[in-house]
C-alpha cells in the first residue's frame, strides 16, 4: 500500500522550510474534519443530555412505539426502534436497487464502453446525483408506486405511502455514487494487467471479474460505504414517498418513518424549543451519529482485512 | 485495491485466472450473459434518469416555455402564473461559487496530507474514520451544525456565507474520499521515479500526483456539489428565505436558493405552483448540468491510462 | 478552450443556461426600483430591511404582504422564511428575526425564553385557517360528523369501521390521512376535538394512520381510498374540490355546519385556527417596521383569501392597529 513518502535526504535547506510549511497547511485541512465532527457534538449534546434527563435512555433505545406528544410534548413515548426499523428498511433496500445497477454501469463504462459512449453517459448518470432530493420523491410517490409497484404487487397490497417507494429513491440517488468512484477506480488500473491476462487466454468477463475487480476493490468499496452513509441520511425523498408513519414492519409495502426525517420534521414544525418533543430530534440525531460510526468502524475493519490479503 | 500492490512484485498479488480462462462453450455462453447483464443495468439506470427528467418536462415544460423571461426575472409571488425565479437563482450561483471555493481547497488539501504525508498512527486513524464517519451525517444535521455555529456562534445571520460554509462542510467527505481513492490509484513507480531524480515529496505530489489525481478529484468533486446545489434541509435550518425581493450583493445578505423554492412551491395546495416548482427544478437541473461541465472538462483534460 | 470535448447535449444546456442568465442580468432589476411604482405615495420613501421566519402556513400571506408593501415602498427589502412556528420563535426569542409567522399562539417555554432574553413582543393575529374535514369524492355516506365523532374515530383504539361511528354506516374500514405529528395542523385538532393534552381527562390521539408531511400527497391518498377520512387546511381542499368531498362537523348545537369562507369568519364553523404574527416591540421602533405591520393589518383581510385562508373579525384587525400606535 501507498505507505507516507520517505524522507529524502537530498533536499535543500530552503524547500525544506517551505516543504514544512505546505504540509501544515495540508496538516490544518484535514483536521478541520476533526473539528466539523467536534462541531456536531456540540451541538447535539447539550439536548440530548437534556432529553435523557425526561426521558429514560433504556426505554428510549429498546422501546417500541414512537409516539411523541403532540402541543406541549408531556406524556409523549419515545421508544427510537421504530425509527431505526424505518432507517434500515430505506438503506437496505436503497442498497439491493443502487448497488447491483451501479455496478454494472460502473463495470460496462469502465471496461466494455466506447469511448463516446462513455462520454454521454458517465455525465448522465451524475445528473442523477444532482436531482432536487424533493423531485425524486415526488417521482418516487407519482410514477414509481402507481405504475411500477402497484400493477406488479396489486392495488391493495401497496399502500400509497410504502417503503419500497422510498428505497428505489434512494436507491436511484445512490447509485451514481457507486458507478462513477467504482468506474474511476476501475479505470485506474494499469492496462499491463488487462492485456496480461488477456494474452493468456482470458476472455473480456474473466478479466474484469479476476483482475480488474480484485484490482479496484478500494475504491469500489469506498463507493459502497459512502452511498449507504448517504442512504442512511437521506430525509425529503423517504418523506414524500414513504409517509411519515413510525412503525416496526417488515413490509415494504407499508408506510414508514426514519430518524432522519423525525429530525427534519421536527426542527421546521411547530415543537416548541425547550419542551422534551423538540429535545427528542437531537436524542434521534445522536442515535443516527452513533449508528454510522459503528456502521464506518465495522466497515473499516472489514476493509483492512481485505488489504490484508493482497500485501 | 491501491496501485502499489498490484505492480508485479513477486508474492503481493496473487491473480489467478481460474477455469474461467479456457474458451469453453460454457465460458463463452457466460460471457455473453455477462455482457448482457451489464448492459440491461446501464440501461435501467438511464431509463431512470429518462423517466424523471420526463415527469419534470411533463409538468414544467409549458410553464417554464410560456414566458421563460418572465419566469427568470421575476421574484416570487402569491399569483402562481405571475411567480418567478430570479431570487432564487442568484442565491443558488452564489451559494455553488462559496461552497466550491471552501470545499475544494479543504478537501483536496486533507486528502493530499492523509495518502502522502501523515504516517500510520492512531491520530491519522482517527481521522480517516471521522472523515467516513461525516459522509454519512445527514443533510439536516449539518443546517443544526451550521446554524448553531455560524449563524449564532459566528454571528453571520442566515446569510449567504453561513449557508456556503455549511454546504461546504457537508460536501468535504465525497471529496476528501474521492480525492484520496484517485491520489492512492497512482502507481508508486511513478513517485519513486521522482524521488530518485532529486524532487522533494512536494514537487512529486504537486507535479506528478496530483495531476493524475484529478480526473478522479473531480468526480468527487462533482458529487458533492450536484447534491449540494439540490439539498434543501440544512438552508431551511439555517435561515433561507423563501420570499425575497431583491438580489444579493454581498455574501452576508440573506439568500433564497432553488431547492429551497421548489420545496415550498410543492406544498402549497395550488396545483399551478407544483408546474412552476417542476419548471424550477429543469432549471435547476440546467445549472447542475453546466457546472458539472466545467468539472467533466477539467477532467477530461487531464485523464491519463497508464 | 475546445468547445468539442463536451458532448453535444452539455453544450447546448451551457449555451442555453449562458443566455437564460445574461437575460436575466439584462432584464430584470435589482434591490429596490421594482415594478412600476406606484406613483408618489408622498412623504419620504422607507427604507431598512425586515426579517420575518416562522410558520410555513403563515408565511403565504406574509410573502403576499410583502410583494404589494413593495410596490409601494421599494427601499425596504422583507425576506421571509420558513423555519416552522418553533423554529421561528426560537429565532425570535434569540432575537434574530423582526416578526415571527405562527400558526398558533406562543407556548410557555416560549414567552420564558423571551423574558430571558429581554425580547418584549406585540401579538397580533391575522388571519383564520379553517380546517375541513375530508374524504374521497367517491363516497356515499359520510355528510356530517359530531366532534364527539371525530374524537371516537382519532382517539388511540378508535375506530376501525365506520359502523363503529354510527351504526347507520356500513361496516367499511375507516383509513385515515392526517399531518404528522409535528404539524400544526394536528396539534390543534388534537387539542380542539380530544382536549388539551395536558390535561389527564383528554384522550390520547391515535398513532396507527397514515402520516404525511405534505398536505399534497394527503390529498392523494384520501382521494384514492372510498372510505377514507383525514383533515388539513380548507385551502386544500378547495383547489381540490373533484377529488375530494368536505364533510359538514356538528358542534354541540347539533347542527351541521359547512367550512366555508363565512362560516369561518363568522365562527359559526367550529374547527378554524388563528394565525398569528409576533413583532419585536423593539423593532416596532423602526420606521419601516411599523409601516410594514401597518400595511399588513391594513391589507390582509383583502387579499388573504387569494392565499387560500379567511379573514379574521374586522375587530381583531382594529385592535391590532390600536397596540400599533400604542407601542409608538
Amino acid at each position: 500500500m501507498t505507505a507516507a513518502l520517505p524522507r529524502t535526504g537530498i533536499t535543500r535547506k530552503r524547500s525544506n522550510v517551505s516543504e514544512r510549511v505546505i504540509v501544515g497547511l495540508l496538516l490544518v485541512c484535514a483536521v478541520v474534519s476533526v473539528l466539523v465532527t467536534l462541531g456536531i457534538i456540540a451541538v447535539l449534546a447539550g439536548e440530548t443530555l437534556s432529553f435523557f434527563r425526561s426521558v429514560n435512555p433504556f426505554k428510549f433505545l429498546t422501546g417500541t412505539k414512537w409516539a411523541p406528544a403532540g402541543g406541549s410534548g408531556a406524556g409523549g413515548e419515545y421508544g427510537v426502534l421504530p425509527l431505526l426499523n424505518g432507517s434500515l428498511m430505506i438503506a437496505g433496500g436503497a442498497l439491493l436497487v443502487g448497488l447491483p445497477l451501479g455496478l454494472a454501469t460502473a463495470v460496462y463504462l469502465a471496461e466494455y464502453a466506447p469511448p463516446r459512449v462513455r462520454g454521454i453517459l458517465k455525465p448522465t448518470l451524475e445528473v442523477l446525483a444532482g436531482f432536487p432530493t424533493v423531485v425524486v420523491g415526488f417521482f418516487a410517490l407519482n410514477f414509481v408506486t402507481p405504475f411500477l409497484l402497484r400493477p406488479l404487487f396489486g392495488d391493495d397490497r401497496v399502500f400509497i405511502f410504502n417503503a419500497a417507494a422510498g428505497a428505489i429513491a434512494v436507491g436511484l440517488m445512490i447509485l451514481p455514487l457507486i458507478a462513477s468512484i467504482s468506474e474511476d477506480a476501475m479505470r485506474a488500473v494499469p492496462q499491463a494487467l488487462r492485456e496480461g491476462a488477456l494474452a493468456m487466454g482470458a476472455s473480456k468477463r474473466v478479466v474484469t471479474l479476476r483482475v480488474v475487480f480484485p484490482a479496484a476493490l478500494s475504491g469500489i468499496v469506498a463507493s459502497v460505504i459512502l452511498a449507504v452513509s448517504r442512504a442512511v441520511g437521506e430525509t425529503m425523498a423517504v418523506t414524500i414517498a414513504a409517509g411519515n408513519t413510525p412503525q416496526i414492519t417488515t413490509n415494504f409495502f407499508g408506510s414508514i418513518q426514519t430518524l432522519t426525517a423525525y429530525i427534519a420534521q421536527t426542527v421546521s414544525g411547530e415543537a416548541a424549543a425547550g419542551t422534551v418533543r423538540y429535545e427528542s430530534l437531537f436524542a434521534v440525531g445522536t442515535t443516527l451519529f452513533v449508528l454510522t460510526l459503528g456502521m464506518n468502524l465495522i466497515s473499516a475493519r472489514i476493509v483492512r482485512r481485505y488489504r490484508q490479503e493482497y500485501q | 485495491m491501491t496501485a502499489a500492490a498490484v505492480e508485479p512484485r513477486p508474492g503481493i498479488l496473487r491473480i489467478t485466472l481460474g477455469k474461467g480462462a479456457t474458451r469453453t462453450k460454457a465460458n463463452i455462453v457466460l460471457d455473453g450473459v455477462f455482457a448482457i447483464l451489464l448492459l440491461v443495468g446501464t440501461f435501467l439506470g438511464v431509463l431512470a434518469v429518462g423517466l424523471l427528467l420526463y415527469s419534470l418536462y411533463d409538468r414544467g415544460w409549458t410553464r417554464l416555455a410560456d414566458d421563460p423571461a418572465a419566469f427568470f426575472t421575476n421574484f416570487v409571488s402569491r399569483f402562481p402564473a405571475r411567480a418567478g425565479i430570479k431570487a432564487a437563482i442568484y442565491g443558488t450561483v452564489w451559494l455553488m461559487g462559496l461552497t466550491t471555493l471552501f470545499s475544494f481547497p479543504i478537501g483536496v488539501g486533507a486528502a493530499i496530507y492523509l495518502e502522502e504525508f501523515a504516517k500510520k498512527n492512531r491520530f491519522t486513524n482517527v481521522i480517516e474514520a471521522n472523515i467516513s464517519n461525516l459522509a454519512g451525517v445527514p443533510s439536516v444535521v449539518y443546517g443544526i451544525l451550521g446554524l448553531g455555529i455560524f449563524v449564532r456562534f459566528f454571528k453571520m445571520g442566515p446569510s449567504l456565507l453561513a449557508g456556503g460554509l455549511t454546504l461546504a462542510i457537508m460536501s468535504l467527505p465525497i471529496i476528501v474520499i474521492a480525492a484520496r481513492e484517485s491520489i492512492r490509484a497512482v502507481p508508486r513507480s511513478i513517485r519513486e521515479g521522482s524521488l530518485a531524480l532529486g524532487s522533494t515529496n512536494w514537487q512529486t505530489v504537486r507535479r506528478l500526483v496530483l495531476p493524475a489525481a484529478l480526473p478522479g478529484t473531480m468526480t468527487g468533486v462533482i458529487l458533492a456539489l450536484s447534491r449540494a446545489i439540490g439539498e434543501t434541509a440544512p438552508l431551511l435550518v439555517i435561515g433561507a428565505a423563501v420570499s425575497i425581493f431583491n438580489t444579493p450583493n454581498d455574501v452576508r445578505d440573506p439568500f433564497s436558493a432553488l431547492p429551497v423554492l421548489i420545496f415550498n412551491w410543492t406544498s402549497r395546495p395550488q396545483a399551478a405552483f407544483t408546474d412552476a416548482a417542476a419548471a424550477a427544478s429543469i432549471v435547476l437541473l440546467a445549472m447542475l448540468l453546466a457546472m458539472n461541465a466545467v468539472a467533466i472538462f477539467v477532467r477530461n483534460r487531464f485523464s491519463t491510462r497508464w | 478552450m475546445k468547445l468539442r470535448s463536451f458532448p453535444p447535449f452539455v453544450r447546448l444546456l451551457t449555451v442555453l443556461l449562458a443566455m437564460f442568465l445574461v437575460a436575466a442580468a439584462c432584464g430584470g432589476d435589482d434591490d429596490g426600483a421594482g415594478n412600476a411604482d406606484a406613483g408618489g405615495e408622498g412623504g419620504e420613501k422607507l427604507s431598512g430591511s425586515i426579517s420575518i421566519d416562522g410558520s410555513s402556513t403563515v408565511a403565504p400571506i406574509s410573502e403576499a404582504i410583502a410583494e404589494e408593501f413593495r410596490t409601494e415602498e421599494s427601499g425596504v427589502q422583507v425576506a421571509v422564511g420558513t423555519a416552522g412556528t418553533g423554529g421561528g420563535f426560537k429565532k425570535f426569542c434569540a432575537d434574530e428575526i423582526d416578526i415571527s409567522d405562527a400558526s398558533r399562539p406562543i407556548k410557555d417555554e416560549e414567552i420564558a425564553a423571551c423574558k430571558t432574553a429581554g425580547v418584549d413582543y406585540t401579538e397580533f393575529r391575522v388571519g383564520l385557517d379553517g380546517l375541513a374535514i375530508v374524504t374521497s369524492s367517491k363516497n356515499q355516506f359520510l355528510e356530517c360528523l359530531s366532534l364527539e365523532q371525530m374524537a371516537s374515530i382519532f382517539k388511540e383504539g378508535g375506530a376501525t369501521t365506520w359502523d363503529q361511528v354510527d351504526p347507520k354506516f356500513p361496516k367499511e374500514k375507516v383509513s385515515i390521512f392526517a399531518p404528522g405529528t409535528d404539524s400544526g395542523t394536528y396539534d390543534f385538532f388534537v387539542e380542539e376535538v380530544l382536549g388539551d393534552p395536558k390535561k389527564l381527562e383528554s384522550l390520547k390521539p391515535r398513532t396507527d394512520y397514515t402520516a404525511s408531511e405534505d398536505d399534497n400527497t394527503l390529498v392523494q391518498g384520501l382521494s384514492g381510498q372510498e372510505n377514507s377520512w383525514g383533515y388539513f387546511g380548507f385551502a386544500y381542499f378547495n383547489e381540490n374540490k373533484s377529488k375530494l368531498k368536505d364533510i359538514k362537523v356538528s358542534a354541540e348545537d347539533g347542527k351541521c355546519i359547512e367550512p366555508s369562507d363565512e362560516t369561518v369568519e363568522s365562527g359559526d364553523y367550529p374547527l378554524s385556527r388563528p394565525l398569528f404574527i409576533y413583532v419585536k416591540n423593539s423593532s416596532l421602533k423602526r420606521p419601516e417596521v411599523k409601516g410594514f405591520v401597518k400595511f399588513y393589518l391594513e391589507t390582509t383581510p383583502d387579499l388573504i383569501e387569494e392565499v387560500g385562508y379567511t379573514a379574521a373579525p374586522a375587530e381583531d384587525y382594529e385592535k391590532g392597529l390600536a397596540a400599533l400606535e400604542a407601542s409608538a
